[in-house]
């Protein structure tokens, strides 16, 4: 760190309840009408400890600067919008709680909040998922299925179903690829999410194209990149072994076929 | 703003079609096989050059060509030049293709890459087989 004061924010406006602490917030902001590259700036805030990071930045968005800018839905960890960079660990903004971040023996607490990397950056915390969803939808993460439609449902035993059971949970929240430092080098690699999603279907027994999502992840910018650093696992919120499903791929390439 | 214009048809696939080329999973493959054949053929060759009978101080020519006078040692030699010249310069590949920014630099490093790799790969096959023990200092 510098010793240069980063610019303070007048943050007295936003309501201290009882039992409540004072933390500095660190965001990275960039408006692309006036800067030309991101800076920090720091907000000081009180936050309870049950507090949420994204509450944090809703009390600065309605009380300090309205327009610092972040993506957010449901705000429950259902919907993926709220991915970011906490403390430098790719995380939902409204799964990770105050008490989790506080400096230990009452020292003052920074928590320092950037977008996450390797998608451009479009104001402040929210970036272009495009590339991102270009990667899932071509991987065709849909069932493909050939013949006469079933006049029910497409049956399914549990065993089977619990074959890509893991996959399954995936918000495509971007956290994972945002993650993976293959990614950030090489914005063609498929990236651990659109590979989690092709998981789902290449193992679901119901589905027939399993054979051309594997061609599509056989190729230079699939399965083969992935240089298990496990930075994937350690940052999908719900929990997905997303390392173990690349894996996975990688042994139906190796074993099932070549 | 003319140039946002020019949109692409709803769906149209921006990655080309995949191939059906198995070449990144040989690669793969021969990085997990061609690293434990390594770990063994380096270590022992590291163990008889530096630790063995004395170790680094007994190597001199007649040494060299002592062992080059047996095909057991010229095709451990051998072995370990191909299998660590083609691990390492994969290794050298990938990273290129990560960090390139441009595909003239990934391009020239690529070739500058191969170039390297078969001057050494024939250089040191050269030298393997057609080592001559009885040459006049």
């Amino acid at each position: 760190m510098t010793a240069v004061a980063e610019p303070t924010n007048d943050t007295s406006q936003i309501p201290a309840p009882e039992g409540s602490v004072t933390i500095t917030v660190k965001i990275l902001r960039f408006n692309p009408e006036i800067d030309n590259e991101p800076h920090w700036e720091s907000y000081d805030v009180p936050a309870l400890p049950t507090d949420r990071v994204l509450n944090l930045l809703m009390n600065i968005k309605n009380y300090a600067d309205g327009t610092l800018s972040f993506r957010r839905s449901c705000a429950h960890g259902i919907c993926g919008s709220d991915a970011m960079q906490i403390n430098g660990i790719n995380r939902l903004a409204c799964k990770v709680l105050v008490k989790d971040l506080l400096a230990k023996d009452g020292k003052p607490t920074t928590v320092s909040v950037a977008p996450i990397k390797g998608l451009p950056t479009m104001k402040d915390l929210y970036v272009d998922m495009e590339p991102f969803f270009e990667a899932f939808r071509s991987v065709k993460p849909y069932l493909i299925a050939y013949g006469n439609e079933p006049t029910n449902e497409r049956y399914q035993s549990a065993a089977d179903r619990e074959r890509f059971d893991d996959t399954t949970k995936c918000i495509l929240c971007a956290c994972c690829t945002s993650s993976c430092p293959v990614y950030w080098a090489d914005g063609s690699y498929f990236g651990p999410a659109a590979i989690v999603n092709a998981h789902r279907f290449i193992f679901d027994s119901r589905d027939e194209a399993s054979e051309e999502r594997l061609d599509i992840l056989n190729d230079t910018e699939g399965v083969w990149r992935c240089r298990t650093t496990f930075n994937c696992t350690d940052a999908c919120p719900r929990g997905i072994q997303v390392t173990k499903a690349i894996q996975e791929v990688k042994r139906a390439l190796l074993f099932k076929r070549t | 703003m003319s140039e946002s214009l020019t949109l692409e048809k709803p769906r149209s696939p921006r990655r080309r079609a995949a191939r059906r080329n198995n070449f990144e999973l040989y690669s793969w493959a021969f990085m997990r096989i061609s690293g434990l054949a390594l770990v063994i053929l380096v270590l022992g060759h590291l163990f008889i050059m530096n630790i063995l009978d004395g170790g680094v101080h007994r190597i001199n020519f007649a040494f060299v060509a002592g062992r080059w006078s047996s095909p057991f040692w010229q095709f451990w030699d051998l072995a370990m030049l191909w299998l660590a010249q083609l691990h390492g310069g994969n290794g050298l590949r990938t990273i290129i293709d990560d960090y390139a920014r441009k595909d003239t630099t990934r391009f020239w490093l690529k070739m500058l890459l191969y170039a390297s790799m078969a001057v050494i790969l024939v250089l040191g096959t050269l030298v393997i087989f057609t080592f001559d023990p009885n040459i006049t200092a």
